[in-house]
């Protein structure tokens, strides 16, 4: 080959290294331009700010208080809206304080004459409650372009021009923000939002047996026309019902029908915060909906933050409210909590972080990759990053692993209100009804199905079985030996004991299922699940399922479904076995108990029943208890209620999960309140530590890129050799 | 030419019906109105009445196909089927069935999706090519085989397996580059980064084996033959003829996707919480937001028709031979 | 009886395809034309050697596709005198390899462990509890110290391979007199001939493969009776079942598809090619419409649709196994509507070029029916085409399914699969210390399955394919 060609061809060869290290160094030099770490997702001017950093999976649906009711949801509106009152941050057993409102509500009852009635007069005996709330004065909502006026003091933008939407695309883009004070009216409107039709809030049904005329007024604001948007506002502002009366400025009645004491919890919830028209009507306007503006993308409160950047498809920014009212925190906790250093804050204005920034994060392992780099703040911990954050000592007691305690990561553990149970359906021939046979059946199976296992095979021990419908925390729950259920569980040397496998088997028998074969026609028993499989674990949680059953000689047939089809099984009662839950809407056995109450079935009453318990006694005893005051007498008629469905039987009573947390060291006053949705105002951080840690934990590590190079040189050569050789051989 | 295209462009328009009534039919078949507004509404706390208000709300309270009750048209007209696909033809998607105008979504959301696709495309291409012409000059022989070996594992490792294992690499230990997450203009090229590399990997399995083929069976061709009787070297029988002959059919198989590159990727998208396409319709599925899905199939519908007329047209830009009629 | 067979959808499937290709073989066999590339085939190193791998395969898929229902034991006091069944549908596989399906563990163990992979509460016999990780109930349980296992799995390897080879040794025997006899020399002379590498089909490279498959299956399956060669599941499944029950689903989806899919788009794109005009127009209607929507789409509408369907006839599907199988089935049957379509369109192609050849137009000329030509003319000289199809997509399929089951639209979740294991491992590889197993096992059983019919592929092609024939 002649030596021309040669040279020709390193001086190309040259020239593209030379190109490849001039953009590698642009590049380099674009992304540390400044002293950052290279893997910083955020913008360059966020690093020390006084902003939390935090993320959400799925967009959420409705930031509208009057249909929100999921969990991620309430992430958000529950730091914008406030409702009257809240829960206490620190004190235990849950206490209701006022939020919106100046000072608790006053409760009067009166019988069917309309006369007054002591407080403690018999349920029976109420015809109707009244409850007077009085809004704390001087309360002022988010800047927000509804309540901007010109300099008339008439509304700047409630009547806009076609065409006078034309380059807005966010609430930001309009050029005035006003406010206005908050009064009684708001917190009217919003409960007769509650019963619009065309809002479908999810509480219109219970909401519609309790509050006076409620479900009337449901049905004459049904004649409403859909197409004409602010006519709907202006009628809804301009209906009166008997339920709400505004009686002045700042003073509101609620009048609801017979006693329903459990209507204070409801008032700690979003749906009654309070919404000014204005907002309504602003949004109404022709445009704004094809523009994404609308009640359920840019909600307008008076609470500690409002919603400055809402882009669902990629990060959404909570910024503090310059109107707000101000509040302090908390001085007063639990023995124990100022020696924790939680009340070290106390009386302290809030909020203290003045911006959150929740990024889309629709996986769980970056989202945990990132907490550990300290990209996110705070964290959960999934199923499997659980080994390398967690660790059990010899005790059973939950510590942190040895890498995240050297990073000083912080564990927070806490019993959640809520319960997940297998249940039986009732109305099954096989499995469920009053007989005795099936009975027995059930409490075999129960005593066989070992939640202990579960727990710790796919909770990794995140969780606590479950004795009775009720979790720790909420009245009624019994701990220690009086807290078991004697028919699966013995209390041996001060610790409960599974009963054995050979008591199943003998229950078995007394069945009539001998080896899990049917007596009378010696077909082996095969029972079904209904199963709703959706992700990578169910295969092995299946697969427990079934080897739980397999150990009394039970065929359990897996029917795995969609979501949908498994809902309407459960709704139509042809489901046999499945798994459920239920998370408390409030801190009262009320709420746990009444998924058991008979008038409740789903199949019969559409109610929250899902296993279609009956048992008359039962009843009885729910529609006393659920009107008394927590006390001795709730306690026993409790007791004696959760014996009758352990008797009975119709839920495996499986377990309550136990919610680990984890937060940086620059993270305070985190403490589990698993009734409170608003706790974001407590929080502090300290972002001068964080920027510091970040820079120290998240050094690039370049060796890899130049032994990156080095490895495609090395095979690069070696196929150049190999090529000339090959060549050469075939032109011989 | 502009005949033949307009055409094509009305030949579209039965295959468009003909998605959008098959979307329609099976999407309806797994999910009821009813199930939908269950879905909608929420777990807990919901009525019949609730469920019936919010269907009439959205239009979902008609007969889907046909409206025995109406007179005349109307009985095709007032139908679920013909309210909701009519509009998709002049692109107005509407608004999903949570509220958000769909077309502002997608056009937002189109560009990240492109982002990525089009450097993992690029890039792909440059690399398989070369390797798969690097396998050709030593065909028949160990390196050949050894590299089949290796392209066959490459192809049998998930997807998934990349995207993880660079996470972890590049992002967790070595730190170089954000985990995940996007951003707009220049702050977003971190962001590229990793799951530019990761898709290009992913690719090059399946991607190499495919020009390995296409340049093995242009090697087998007479002129081949020919070109090396004449005493040509290898290397340039290779460039010269091989590629420049099997380029016909690499470019319009680069053609053909090049519309549906806006469609995004679904993994990837998940992972690397990229806000594009891909991640959208999955979770439109997920979440049963009809509206959305049936707005994607028939974006990525034209998308794919559009691919096949650009197909065609870069056949005749190719190889002047064929004529379009 | 002591058993009941039972027949699944599948299995007659499997039955008809493997009748099918017995069929074809015993046909191919008398036509000379037929017969030659098959030589070729067989004269190919790598064929021969793949065809090997992938006839073990097919033996596993084979045995797990014979399904019974074993009797239950009469009953003391029963008052029925009829027969019972099991209601738990087994096959021959699950028979055989009946100690691995049942000794399951509580959770995680590592390959040859003889203790669980995480800790528990061990309650210690003076009532102190200790956490540790426990013994495992069946791995290695026959050992006294735990320490000695290393020798223990050394000397059970050792001599499970010796046995595998000592059946490999019989087999050779047996091969050698055989094609010694029809060769008329002395086995002795073809065992040298074999050894030498001096025989035309390459029956050296075929033993090696078989030699190294039988000592490594004599090796396993004298350890799997005392520990778990590849670890357990979150559960405590042994994963070498689940694995070796794994190799029926994927070798089914990628036969299956192809074969239901065939009649389709061999009648649809013979016509659309022959016919042309309308027929064609409205052939290519129907699948540019199929083409366009995506295809993940469509198949996950599909599942959802059995899905309902079996909700709504639950009574017809009374154990697990048959609503696996059906939904294995549908998988199949929705994955060959989505990918029939490329074949349609090849065989239209050919065929247009096929119909405008001499022999046909003469044929055409002399007055023979359409439907004559196509069987006389057309469908043979496409055959090829079909056959090359069918082995390319077959690998294909088989990784399809791993990545269906990502998006839960892949086969049962109770079933066995490939793509189950993996999907299952996605979580296990984020955990620490990393359970690496299931996911290792998974992908060694398809990456062998995939490499192997990949080459098979690829020697099938360059023999069928005229146009490469020759070709360096």
């Amino acid at each position: 080959m002649p030596m021309v060609d040669k040279a020709a061809r390193w001086r190309v060869l040259w020239r593209g290294i030379r190109v490849v290290s001039v953009m590698s160094l642009l590049i380099a030099g674009l992304v540390a331009c400044d002293d950052r770490p290279w893997n910083d997702p955020y913008p360059r001017d966020t690093a020390t700010s006084n902003t939390l950093y935090s993320s959400f999976g799925e967009r959420p649906k409705h930031l509208d208080p009057a249909r929100s009711y999921t969990v991620n949801e309430n992430t958000f509106i529950a730091q914008i809206y406030e409702p009257p009152l809240q829960y206490h941050f620190l004190h235990r057993p849950y206490q209701l304080i006022p939020l919106a409102l100046a000072e608790m509500p006053r409760v009067r009852f009166y019988d069917a004459a309309g006369e007054p009635l002591p407080d403690d007069a018999p349920a029976a005996a109420i015809a109707r409650s009244e409850y007077e709330l009085h809004v704390r004065p001087g309360t002022r909502y988010q800047p927000h372009p509804a309540l901007a006026r010109d300099a008339e003091g008439a509304p700047r933008y409630l009547d806009l021009e076609p065409g006078a939407l034309a380059g807005i695309d966010t609430l930001g883009d309009f050029a005035e923000h006003g406010t206005r004070e908050l009064v009684a009216a708001d917190f009217a409107y919003q409960i007769k939002r509650l019963a619009a039709p065309w809002l479908h809030s999810p509480i219109n049904g219970v909401m519609g047996e309790h509050i006076l005329g409620f479900a009337a007024l449901g049905e004459r604001l049904e004649a409403a026309d859909p197409e004409q948007a602010r006519a709907r506002v202006a009628l809804l502002r301009d209906t009166e019902f008997e339920g709400v009366e505004v009686l002045d400025r700042y003073r509101l009645r609620i009048t609801l029908e017979g006693k329903y004491p459990q209507f204070s919890y409801w008032l700690a919830m979003p749906f009654f915060a309070p919404m000014p028209w204005e907002a309504e009507a602003f949004y109404a306007q022709p445009g704004m909906r094809e523009r994404n503006l609308m009640l359920d993308w840019y909600p307008v409160g008076t609470g500690p933050y409002m919603l400055t950047e809402n882009n669902p498809n990629l990060r959404m920014v909570l910024e503090r409210n310059p109107n707000f009212h101000g509040e302090r925190y908390p001085d007063s906790g639990m023995p124990g909590d100022r020696a924790a250093g939680i009340l070290d804050d106390a009386g302290a204005p809030l909020p203290f972080i003045d911006r959150v920034v929740y990024s889309l994060e629709k996986e769980s392992i970056p989202r945990w990759n990132k907490f550990l780099q300290g990209y996110y703040d705070f964290s959960g911990i999934s199923s499997d990053a659980f080994d390398q954050a967690v660790r059990v000592d010899a005790s059973g007691r939950p510590m942190l692993t040895e890498t995240l305690e050297a990073r000083g990561v912080e564990l927070m553990t806490a019993v959640e209100p809520t319960i997940f149970f297998m249940g039986f359906n009732m109305l099954d021939p096989v499995i469920g009804g009053e007989g005795q046979r099936a009975r027995l059946l059930r409490r075999a199976i129960s005593i066989a199905v070992d939640m202990e296992e579960f727990i710790s095979i796919f909770l990794n021990g995140r969780g606590v079985v479950a004795q009775s419908p009720l979790p720790p925390g909420i009245f009624g729950h019994r701990t220690g030996e009086a807290g078991i259920n004697p028919f699966v569980y013995r209390w041996e040397a001060g610790r409960a004991v599974r009963r054995s496998l050979d008591e199943a088997r003998t229950l078995m028998v007394q069945a009539g299922y001998p080896g899990g074969r049917d007596r009378d026609t010696g077909r082996a028993l095969t029972l079904n699940y209904e199963a709703v499989a959706t992700g990578p674990d169910d295969r092995a949680r299946l697969n427990w399922l079934r080897k739980q059953f397999a150990k009394l000689g039970i065929e359990l047939v897996i029917r795995s479904t969609d979501y949908n089809r498994f809902q309407d099984k459960i709704r139509n009662g042809t489901g046999q076995i499945f798994f459920w839950g239920w998370n408390a809407d409030y801190p009262d056995p009320e709420n746990f108990l009444f998924l058991l109450y008979g008038p409740n079935g789903r199949v019969e009453h559409q109610g929250e029943n899902s296993v279609n318990y009956t048992n008359p006694e039962f009843d009885r005893l729910f529609e006393r208890m659920r009107n008394l005051e927590d006390g001795p007498e709730r306690q026993a008629l409790i007791d004696r209620m959760v014996e009758i469905a352990r008797t009975d039987a119709p839920w495996i009573w499986g377990f309550h999960p136990r919610a680990f947390s984890l937060y940086h060291r620059w993270y305070h006053n985190a403490y589990p309140n698993q009734m409170a949705n608003n706790t974001l105002k407590y929080r502090r951080i300290d972002p001068a530590l964080r920027a510091e840690l970040r820079r120290a934990w998240n050094q690039p590590v370049l060796w890899p890129l130049g032994a990156a190079a080095a490895v495609l040189l090395a095979l690069l050569l070696p196929a150049w050799w190999l090529v000339r050789r090959r060549e050469r051989s075939r032109a011989l | 030419m502009s005949a033949y295209i307009l055409r094509r462009l009305l030949y579209a328009i039965p295959i468009l019906i003909g998605v959008n009534l098959l979307t329609f039919v099976l999407f309806f078949v797994v999910n009821s109105p009813d199930d939908m507004a269950r879905m909608h509404l929420g777990e807990k706390r919901v009525t019949a009445e609730a469920v019936a208000a919010w269907k009439a709300d959205h239009g979902y309270d008609r007969p889907m196909l046909y409206n025995a009750e109406a007179e005349g048209l109307g009985r095709l007209t007032e139908t679920i089927f013909f309210d909701k696909s009519v509009r998709l033809f002049v692109f107005d998607f509407g608004s999903s069935d949570d509220g958000r105008d769909i077309g502002r979504d997608i056009a937002q959301r189109m560009w990240p999706s492109l982002a990525i696709a089009l450097p993992v495309l690029l890039v792909g291409l440059a690399f398989n090519i070369s390797y798969a012409l690097f396998i050709v000059f030593f065909r028949a022989t160990y390196v050949d085989l050894a590299s089949v070996v290796l392209l066959v594992t490459m192809m049998s490792i998930s997807g998934l397996f990349y995207i993880i294992g660079g996470q972890f690499l590049l992002g967790k230990l070595f730190q170089l580059v954000p985990i995940s997450g996007y951003d707009s203009g220049l702050a977003g090229l971190k962001f590229l980064v990793l799951p530019v590399i990761v898709g290009v990997i992913g690719g090059i399995g399946a991607g190499t084996r495919w020009y390995r083929t296409l340049f093995l069976e242009e090697i087998g061709r007479d002129y081949v033959r020919t070109a090396r009787a004449k005493g040509l070297g290898e290397r340039l029988v290779l460039f010269r003829h091989v590629l420049r002959n099997a380029l016909i059919p690499i470019l319009t198989g680069v053609v053909v996707v090049l519309p549906l590159l806006f469609m995004g990727s679904l993994i990837t998208e998940s992972f690397f919480a990229i806000p594009g396409l891909g991640s959208y319709t999955i979770d439109a599925i997920s979440n049963q937001d009809f509206a959305i899905v049936r707005s994607m199939v028939f974006l990525g519908a034209v998308l794919y028709i559009l691919g096949l007329i650009l197909t065609d047209i870069s056949y005749t830009l190719a190889d002047p031979r064929v004529r379009l009629q | 009886m002591p058993l009941m067979p039972v027949v699944l959808w599948t299995d007659a499937l499997l039955y008809l395809l493997l009748a099918l290709l017995g069929g074809f073989a015993w046909h191919a066999a008398r036509h000379e034309h037929l017969r030659a590339p098959w030589r070729r085939v067989a004269r190919s190193r790598i064929g021969v050697v793949t065809l090997v791998v992938l006839g073990c395969y097919l033996l596993v898929a084979v045995l797990d596709s014979v399904h019974l229902r074993l009797r239950l034991a009469d009953q003391s006091g029963a008052t029925s005198a009829e027969t019972r069944y099991s209601p738990e549908v087994l096959s021959l596989l699950d028979l055989a390899l009946a100690g691995l399906r049942s000794q399951s563990e509580k959770t995680y163990s590592a390959p040859f462990a003889t203790h669980l992979y995480v800790k528990e509460a061990i309650e210690l016999p003076d009532g102190r509890v200790l956490r540790d990780y426990p013994r495992l109930v069946h791995g290695g349980a026959h050992l006294d110290d735990p320490a000695a296992r290393g020798l223990d799995i050394l000397w059970r390897g050792l001599l499970g391979a010796l046995l595998g080879l000592a059946l490999w040794g019989a087999i050779l025997f047996a091969l050698s007199a055989a094609l010694a006899r029809r060769r008329g020399i002395t086995p002795a002379l073809m065992r040298a001939r074999i050894k030498a590498g001096r025989t035309e089909v390459p029956w050296r490279a075929a033993l090696l493969t078989l030699a190294s498959i039988l000592a490594l299956g004599g090796a396993v399956a004298l350890l799997a009776g005392h520990y778990h060669v590849l670890g357990t599941d979150k559960v405590g499944e042994d994963v070498l079942y689940q694995a070796l029950k794994s190799v029926r689903t994927g070798l089914l989806i990628g036969t299956l598809t192809t074969l239901v899919m065939l009649p389709a788009a061999l009648l649809l794109g013979i016509m659309a090619g022959y016919f042309r005009g309308w027929v064609d127009d409205l052939i290519q209607y129907l699948y540019t419409t199929l083409n366009a929507i995506p295809g993940v789409l469509l198949i996950a509408a599909a599942v959802l649709m059995l899905q309902v369907y079996m909700s709504n006839h639950a009574e017809d599907f009374a154990s697990l196994v048959e609503r696996a199988d059906l939904r294995l089935l549908f998988l199949c049957l929705i994955l060959g509507v989505t990918s029939w379509t490329g074949l349609c369109r090849l065989l239209r192609g050919e065929t247009l070029k096929l119909r405008e050849s001499d022999y046909v137009q003469a044929a055409s000329a002399l007055g023979v029916g359409h439907f004559t030509i196509i069987g006389r003319h057309i469908l043979p000289n496409v055959m090829h085409i079909v056959l090359i199809t069918l082995v390319l997509d077959f690998s294909g399929l088989v990784l399809a399914e791993a990545v269906l089951s990502y998006v839960n639209i892949g086969v049962d979740p109770t079933m066995n699969s490939w793509g189950n294991m993996i999907n299952g491992a996605r979580l296990e590889l984020a955990r620490e210390p990393v359970v690496w197993w299931s996911l290792s096992a998974a992908f060694v059983f398809m990456f062998t399955l995939v490499l192997a019919a990949n080459l098979f592929a690829d020697v099938v092609r360059d023999a069928f394919d005229p146009r490469l024939r020759g070709a360096a």
